[in-house]
């Protein structure tokens, strides 16, 4: 594997073998989420219907994937590290593509406790709602990576990415909790869809002007 | 100084418009049969909403415009129509809560999508403001601002498809403000609201740029005497 596709690997491979070092993010994000969802049942009246403690399961994910991109520039910010990358890397959109995938990682990987853990707390999960889950999270992965490295290159750093982040994701949650309660998901799925494309496209286009000084 | 002198026969005209526009609101413009004279906030409401969502689009073409040159001129023009924009978007919300008040008996509903879309669209470029001072000027600053224009923009339409979506599990009855077509004396008179409202957004939106640019004139002189 070379070029394009050979640096996006190199880049991903990197920020998971990091993690699995470290260990400083997914443990944090798996608790959190659990823990999220311990909030939610003292959140919800007792008569509250499972519709509104799916609702509140993604508060738990976009809150999750916020925490989790809070930290995803974190190893390139130190020592200089943007730079070199910047300087190596042939195509940047690369550097953003090996970041989504990597938040892309965590963010499934959180989810796959949360959605386990949901059912036994609350209510079973089916298909078209872990179908939702999944195309949220490419969708706000993708989004997260660009508003992240936007972020980051702020005084303010962790402060600014809930802020950017959160009105952006809020037609992935209607699209998610649609994909869950309503009787035809498949719209909430196509829309998810569209979402992912439009601003994948757009963030993988963007991305190059943001890391640049 | 071409633009300068440009400013204040724009901002009698706005004035004139101004004038002719609440006249044919009041005078001219029958009273709605359905709502009453709360209706009249309606060549007021809708102009300004219009208005913002003409400011936006500017602030991301401008945006694009600096991606593409590189030219630190439009990072100002593309920051100015953000902040009319916010300014509008602003009196967007309190008229469209107003109008709520008197026509629904609330200050808010959920149940309306271009409240709901005005409420997302508002706090994400609120925001801009928090991201664009955080960051020291120079490039970086202005290719950040320009992207985030345009995804403000990107927005505009991936919300309300959203927004329309979730209606339909959120609440089962939209709201719907299904009242008589337009006569012509209303469509007037809201094209000219319209003209007056757009043109006073030009008109602020150029006095703001005038109004930075002598000040880095001012600061720059300032340096070169020091």
């Amino acid at each position: 594997m070379s070029g394009y596709a050979g640096d996006v690997a190199a880049l991903a491979r990197k920020d998971l073998r990091l993690e699995l070092r470290s260990r400083e993010t997914l443990p944090a994000m798996v608790l959190f989420v659990v823990a999220m969802l311990v909030v939610a049942h003292f959140a919800l009246p007792e008569q509250a219907s499972d519709d509104a403690a799916f609702g509140l399961l993604w508060v738990a994910l976009v809150f999750t994937a916020v925490l989790g991109l809070t930290r995803a520039w974190v190893p390139e910010r130190s020592a200089g590290a943007l730079d070199g990358l910047v300087l190596a890397t042939t195509d940047l959109s690369a550097i953003w593509l090996g970041k989504a995938i990597a938040s892309l990682a965590f963010l499934l990987a959180a989810a796959a406790v949360a959605v386990p853990a949901f059912s036994i707390l609350f209510a079973p999960i089916d298909a078209y709602a872990i179908g939702g889950i999944v195309l949220a999270s490419i969708g706000i992965s993708a989004v997260g990576a660009l508003a992240s490295a936007m972020a980051a290159a702020t005084r303010g750093r962790e402060i600014l990415l809930p802020l950017i982040l959160l009105p952006l994701s809020i037609p992935l949650i209607a699209g998610g909790v649609g994909s869950g309660v309503s009787p035809e998901p498949g719209r909430y799925l196509a829309f998810l869809g569209l979402y992912d494309v439009v601003f994948a496209l757009l963030s993988w286009a963007a991305f190059e002007y943001v890391v640049t000084e | 100084m071409s633009s300068r002198s440009l400013l204040v026969p724009l901002a009698w005209l706005t004035v004139g418009l101004f004038a002719v526009a609440t006249t044919l609101v009041f005078f001219v413009a029958p009273v709605d049969a359905d709502q009453g004279l709360s209706q009249k906030i309606f060549y007021i409401h809708v102009p300004i909403a219009l208005t913002t969502y003409g400011c936006f689009g500017l602030a991301a073409w401008k945006g694009f415009r600096l991606l593409m040159t590189r030219d630190e001129r439009f990072d100002l023009e593309s920051y100015t129509a953000v902040h009319q924009g916010t300014i509008f978007g602003a009196l967007t919300l309190i008229t469209g809560s107003i109008w709520a008040k008197a026509s629904w008996g609330r200050w808010w509903t959920w149940g309306s999508d271009q409240l709901v879309l005005f409420l997302v669209l508002f706090l994400f470029y609120c925001a801009y403001f928090m991201v664009r001072y955080s960051i020291g000027e120079g490039a970086q600053r202005e290719r950040i601002s320009a992207v985030y224009a345009i995804f403000g923009v990107a927005m505009i339409p991936v919300s309300f498809m959203a927004i329309r979506l979730a209606s339909d599990f959120i609440h089962p009855t939209v709201f719907k403000r299904s009242g008589p077509d337009m006569e012509t004396s209303m469509f007037v008179a809201f094209c000219v609201s319209w003209l007056g409202i757009g043109l006073l957004a030009y008109l602020m939106y150029r006095v703001e740029i005038h109004g930075k640019r002598v000040d880095r004139r001012l600061r720059e002189l300032r340096e070169s005497v020091a």
